[in-house]
């Protein structure tokens, strides 16, 4: 087990460093000077002459590569050139509780219904139940996320007045007020989510109630809510653990939208602004940590994946 | 559902039942779903065509009309501007069917000859290109999108090559797959042996043979690509803003959809309906050619 969790950390640290090594010469081998590009704006040569030193752009590309490999170890992720030149690690050291909020709290909002649901979807097959879960699964996976966020700001903000259209309130100013600004915002990122996990847990469900096992459980005369709690729902969940990095994944990826749509200065935010405004310093910063958040997770759910099945080898 | 039992038997012999056609023809007019996605489809794919002909007002003409709800005269209602909803969404399938189908093309060329190439070879050059696919896999498509506009920039083409790009993986891994089971068989060693090159071979030989799970991929993929050009100019990184498309459709009702809902909800039905009429056309195709794998019941 430890050696198996070495090896994937490391293995992680070397898709970070692949990931940061490719937005750097990316981003360098785009037809033109990006630097050029984002200072059209100011037209003035000197200026931009000086900005290049500033930045390091006068140097050979490999010894750029070199200290910029050496500053992101250090955490430092270089400065904004938009407006005021702030320190891209404040500003995604600000946006990332957000970002972290909001997923953390999809998650978990899209657990709670798509557990119940899928379970109740297996145990009663074929019922009105089970039709009405397959639906909204379907819709729910075929829905843009940000068409959803909508749709809820119509409903939950513009028409009835409960809940704040767009923001964020730290959690240091009440549980209410953040989770008023991210109860939508979350609802909209965790439904695919859900319909995802719901599904899953229907059919990994209907797979272990025919097994061998669960008829053997069964003609002992355990009461079916043993069957389910001890029996059925945590074998069930083995083949759930596996879909659950694709999941969050997704998930991520609609936290980094739906941020947009309820103006939530989260890392997806940023990085979208950051491609907006040509503030590639920023834009770099933001896919470095976006891209270890998803390494991150990627990485919790194979071991969490090899501590649930004790069948899995570490080799 | 039933009617698969017959197809079961039919999957292993391919001349021998000359109704297989018919066969699978009558296993998809089975499939309620699948037909309704594609008539949906295929209404949306002549409406864009014909888009001209099609909507009853110029996408980007003006009335004074501005956020009317819809009516008689403008069935989807009016945007702030006094546009007609229904034909700015008419015109704005042309951009999203197109970039859907074309970037999958893209992604399925370039992903199964590099899938091919790595499983048909081995060696150094499948472990060069399996390491980039599977870094690429570890984030989803649409990450990757933003990425590469990130690096490209905005704008209609640079959208193409993004999203292209970003599907890239999921074409090579599963081309790479068929071509290691397919590496092995007789067939292919009877064709080495009376001297097929080795493109002969691929072109020939394995891509045929490994079709079936790359069409279904191409198409789920295809209401992906939609879903991803949408998200992409709702987000501001996506074509020019006098084009209609739906994602920026959309994102320019953000302002007004306190007093106009219309402009909220059917932009994104539009996008919901041609997402789910692929994703049933793609269930129904993964049922009709993976025939060995009989459909669950449900």
């Amino acid at each position: 087990m430890k050696g198996y969790l070495i090896r994937r950390t490391i293995g992680a640290i070397i898709v970070m460093w692949a990931v940061a090594t490719l937005v750097f010469f990316m981003l360098r081998m785009v037809p033109g000077d990006p630097f050029l590009a984002m200072m059209r704006d100011v037209g003035d040569p000197a200026m931009v002459a000086q900005m290049r030193r500033d930045f390091g752009f006068d140097q050979p590309t490999y010894v750029q590569y070199f200290k910029y490999l050496a500053q992101i170890a250090k955490g430092n992720l270089g400065t904004s050139i938009y407006g005021s030149r702030v320190e891209v690690a404040r500003i995604v050291g600000e946006a990332f509780p957000r970002t972290i909020s909001l997923a953390l709290l999809s998650f978990f909002l899209a657990l709670v219904i798509a557990v119940p649901a899928g379970l109740i979807s297996a145990l009663r097959k074929h019922s009105v139940l089970d039709h009405t879960v397959t639906l909204f699964a379907f819709l729910g996976l075929s829905m843009p996320d940000f068409w959803l966020a909508i749709l809820l700001i119509i409903a939950f903000a513009a028409g009835l007045h409960w809940l704040p259209a767009v923001g964020y309130a730290p959690l240091s100013r009440g549980f209410w007020p953040w989770f008023s600004h991210l109860i939508l915002p979350s609802i909209a990122i965790g439904t695919p989510f859900a319909a995802i996990i719901a599904r899953m847990i229907r059919s990994s469900m209907l797979e272990v109630l025919k097994t061998d096992f669960m008829r053997v459980a069964d003609s002992k005369g355990l009461p079916a809510r043993r069957l389910i709690v001890v029996h059925a729902f945590p074998n069930a969940l083995i083949p759930v653990v596996t879909v659950m990095g694709i999941a969050f994944a997704l998930l991520m990826a609609g936290t980094v939208v739906v941020e947009n749509v309820f103006a939530i200065k989260g890392l997806g935010r940023v990085l979208i602004l950051g491609i907006l405004n040509r503030d590639y310093p920023v834009v770099q910063g933001a896919i470095l940590v976006v891209s270890a958040i998803f390494v991150f997770s990627n990485l919790l759910v194979d071991v969490a994946y090899t501590m649930i099945d004790p069948r899995i080898r570490y080799d | 559902m039933a009617g698969t039992e017959a197809l079961a038997v039919a999957a292993d012999d391919d001349d021998a039942l000359p109704s297989r056609r018919g066969l699978r023809l009558r296993y998809f007019l089975r499939d309620k779903k699948a037909v309704a996605g594609l008539v949906i489809l295929s209404a949306l794919t002549l409406a864009a065509i014909l888009a001209p002909l099609v909507a009853p007002y110029d996408p980007n003409g003006m009335d004074f009309a501005m956020i009317g709800a819809p009516s008689l005269d403008h069935w989807l209602g009016t945007d702030d501007l006094g546009r007609d909803l229904f034909s700015r969404l008419i015109y704005g399938a042309r951009i999203s069917l197109f970039v859907g189908v074309s970037t999958v093309g893209v992604a399925l060329i370039i992903g199964v000859a590099l899938g091919i190439a790595a499983g048909y070879y081995g060696g150094w050059l499948d472990t060069v290109i399996m390491r980039y696919i599977d870094l690429q896999w570890a984030f989803p498509n649409f990450i990757i999108a933003v990425y590469l506009v990130a690096v490209f920039g905005t704008g209609l083409s640079n959208v193409i090559v993004a999203i292209s790009l970003a599907f890239v993986d999921d074409f090579a891994r599963i081309a790479r797959g068929m071509v290691l089971t397919i590496r092995e068989e007789q067939y292919i060693a009877a064709a080495r042996t009376i001297g097929a090159s080795d493109l002969r071979i691929m072109a020939r030989h394995i891509l045929p043979n490994a079709m079936a799970p790359i069409i279904v991929q191409a198409t789920v993929s295809v209401s992906y690509a939609i879903l991803a050009e949408a998200g992409l100019s709702f987000l501001g990184l996506g074509v020019e803003s006098a084009t209609p498309t739906w994602g920026l459709i959309l994102a320019d009702a953000r302002s007004f959809i306190s007093r106009a809902w219309w402009l909220g909800v059917f932009p994104g039905l539009f996008i919901m309906l041609t997402v789910l009429s692929i994703n049933f056309l793609g269930d129904a195709l993964r049922d009709i050619l993976d025939v060995r794998e009989v459909k669950e019941a449900h």
